[in-house]
């Protein structure tokens, strides 16, 4: 069974610190949903309150429609699994898993069936009486959902569980965590500071940043059409350039901005912005084209190289000092553009937008 | 010198004098402060009692007499036991343990909030509060509890003044002043190693098993508890011992018709004059002890080693 999660007008103050500002938004049940953001911008707060750790200052939580106030972590539908796993390192797998089940009163045998069984679930069979610490980092995990799945919770929050991980590892289990979730169809929430974490498993990402939720929207939008500043900077690389714009979006919904690098260029827009306002305009590096027909135009001069494998990535600056920064996939022999040389650049209109300057945005 | 063994590495890091010094400090302390004395003593319980003009002469032989008089009494008793030595050493072993008990009941939920209940300043206070009134001395301390627990005391005066009790309760005769004081005397002993034990537990874990569904009682029973054992075995270890051993408080709180063991192994190398005797019921009650302790640690599996951590 599935549960919705409501936030509703959730703010959360520590004293003169408030580490959730308005939060509001309704997570669906049977959603795989992200909380995205860096270290201190309030993911794990949210998390905590959906949890039962933390009681909102100002606002509501409602699960299943249900204001959760004063209902204690071990009396929710949640179930939390922790970054750092919290197993108990003094119980066996088995006991590990069937831990919930213990402290509800189940059994020893139908414990032990229900271990197997998700044992079973993780592809970990026959390894219940193994000792925690006889596992490996991706076993270990997956225990951690398996008794997180035990009492067939609602809801399953995970707390950056895969941060631990070597990079391998973590990409195997984005593709694990999201096969098992659409298996058991549960409510997933998941907090990290990882986008690609959060734009490969989730359906809806919410991207967080001072405890302000900046944007609630699936992965491809949240990539392409960014809401804020920060969002375009801190999901993804980006070029940033200051600008203003010169000629207010029409219908077509592109605006055309001047570049304080000297350039005009045509961008997206919102229509609120008007003529003469100070913009940032983001263009992604893969957006970015040396040479080509785009009609935006930029000019500057090549300083590096930097080889990554399959991609190729050229730090430019431009006249005034504004780095820039193009990927190109690897497409093997050519060396592409000497050290120094003057280059030009060209970005369509559609992939390149202007918003409202933000300070929180840093230039990719 | 060659670089062998760990000695002669540590010679080579330190410098020669600085190994010598630790050689003698740790000779010292082993040989002279531990060592020599419970030989000498183990030594003394085999010997006749004998006055010093007759040390050395043909009198002078070791014998079991005095574990003999521990368990059967004089030669002159006609029920073949020592019933009351042997009961006075077992009153003590039981009282000891009801310490050690009370001590545990009393210092879990402290050490449990000081380790994971109050955060930094809070968590320093409450420390300093409780090692602070152990800067009064032991027998003072002792005095002090009499004097509350007395029959003109503030216990006896408060309670009969709100009319709790009408003539004065004596809790001195009764031993609540004595489990008192001893209970006290030795709860940081008991706090410390708790403290240590339940510090170095991932909140996380008390955290998971909460929102996994366990009461505050289960998060005890299965998570802090099996990991805290170490810590309590210390200071349960350490609590019983030196309350089986205390000789001040049971001497000055202690009802007149009760006795501790120390008192009797006191009053043999005192009053007595039988330091031989007073040996043997020391070294009975130390084996007695170490013993009581090593067969605890085995009914719940707690290794030695674990003990040190």
């Amino acid at each position: 069974m599935t549960k919705e999660v409501g936030l509703s007008h959730v703010t959360v103050e520590f004293g003169d610190y408030t580490a959730v500002d308005d939060a509001h938004l309704t997570i669906a049940g049977g959603e795989f949903f992200s909380f995205l953001g860096p270290s201190g911008c309030g993911k794990t707060t949210i998390l905590r309150c959906i949890s039962g750790f933390q009681e909102p200052s100002y606002g509501k939580l409602l699960i299943g429609g249900r204001d959760m106030r004063g209902i204690g972590p071990n009396k929710r539908p949640t179930a939390l699994i922790f970054q750092n796993l919290a197993l108990f390192p003094l119980m066996s797998v088995a006991e590990n898993i069937a831990f919930p089940l213990e402290v509800r009163g189940v059994g020893k045998k139908e414990r032990r069936r229900r271990a197997d069984e998700l044992l079973e679930l993780i592809a970990l069979p026959g390894q219940g009486d193994k000792r925690v610490d006889a596992l490996s980092g991706g076993q270990k995990q997956r225990v951690a959902i398996a008794r997180a799945l035990a009492v067939e919770p609602d809801i399953l929050l995970l707390d950056e569980p895969l941060s631990a991980l070597d990079l391998k590892l973590r990409q195997h289990m984005r593709t694990e965590l999201r096969a098992i979730q659409k298996q058991v169809g549960l409510t997933f929430i998941y907090i990290t500071h990882d986008q690609g974490e959060a734009l490969t498993m989730s359906d809806r990402v919410a991207v967080m940043s001072r405890g302000k939720i900046q944007q609630v929207a699936d992965p491809a939008t949240v990539y392409n059409a960014p809401a804020t500043g920060f969002v375009a900077s801190f999901v993804g690389e980006n070029n940033m350039f200051e600008g203003r714009i010169a000629a207010p979006a029409g219908p077509d919904g592109t605006a055309e901005v001047d570049l304080g690098l000297g350039a005009r260029v045509r961008v997206q827009a919102a229509p609120g912005l008007g003529a003469g306002e100070a913009v940032q305009v983001f263009v992604r590096p893969e957006a970015l084209e040396p040479g080509g027909t785009a009609p935006n135009r930029l000019t500057a001069r090549l300083e590096k190289v930097e080889f990554e494998g399959a991609m190729r990535h050229l730090l430019l600056r431009a006249a005034d000092g504004t780095a820039l920064r193009v990927s190109q996939v690897n497409t093997g022999g050519d060396a592409g553009p000497g050290p120094d040389a003057p280059v030009e650049l060209g970005f369509a209109p559609a992939q390149a937008i202007a918003l409202p300057p933000s300070e929180l945005a840093r230039a990719g | 010198m060659k670089p062998r063994g760990s000695l002669s590495a540590f010679a080579e890091r330190n410098g020669i004098p600085v190994t010598l010094y630790l050689l003698t400090c740790v000779g010292i302390w082993v040989f002279l402060l531990v060592l020599l004395p419970q030989v000498t003593m183990l030594d003394y319980s085999f010997r006749a009692n004998l006055p010093p003009s007759k040390v050395g002469g043909p009198e002078d032989v070791y014998t079991l007499e005095h574990y003999r008089y521990f368990l059967l009494g004089s030669s002159a008793n006609p029920d073949g036991w020592n019933a009351l030595d042997i009961g006075v050493l077992v009153k003590t072993l039981v009282a000891a343990l009801f310490v050690t008990l009370f001590d545990l009941a009393i210092c879990y939920p402290v050490a449990f909030l000081l380790a994971k209940g109050v955060r930094g300043g809070g968590a320093r206070l409450l420390i300093l509060a409780l090692i602070v009134p152990f800067w009064v001395n032991e027998i003072l301390r002792a005095f002090a509890f009499r004097i509350l627990f007395g029959a003109t005391g503030v216990l006896n005066e408060t309670g009969m003044m709100l009319g709790l009790w009408e003539a004065p309760i004596d809790f001195i005769g009764s031993d609540v002043a004595l489990y008192a004081g001893l209970g006290y005397a030795y709860i940081l002993l008991m706090i410390f190693p708790l403290y240590n034990a339940i510090e170095s537990l991932d909140s996380n874990q008390l955290e998971a098993a909460r929102d996994m569904g366990a009461s505050w009682a289960q998060v005890h029973r299965r998570v802090v508890i099996p990991y805290a054992k170490p810590g309590i075995a210390s200071g349960c270890t350490m609590v019983f011992m030196l309350s089986a051993g205390a000789l001040a408080a049971p001497q000055i709180l202690g009802g007149p018709s009760n006795l501790w063991f120390t008192q009797l192994v006191y009053q043999w190398f005192n009053s007595g004059g039988n330091w031989p005797r007073g040996s043997a019921y020391a070294i009975i009650l130390l084996v007695v002890c170490v013993g009581f302790v090593m067969f605890m640690m085995r009914v719940f599996r707690v290794s030695i080693g674990a003990i040190g951590r």
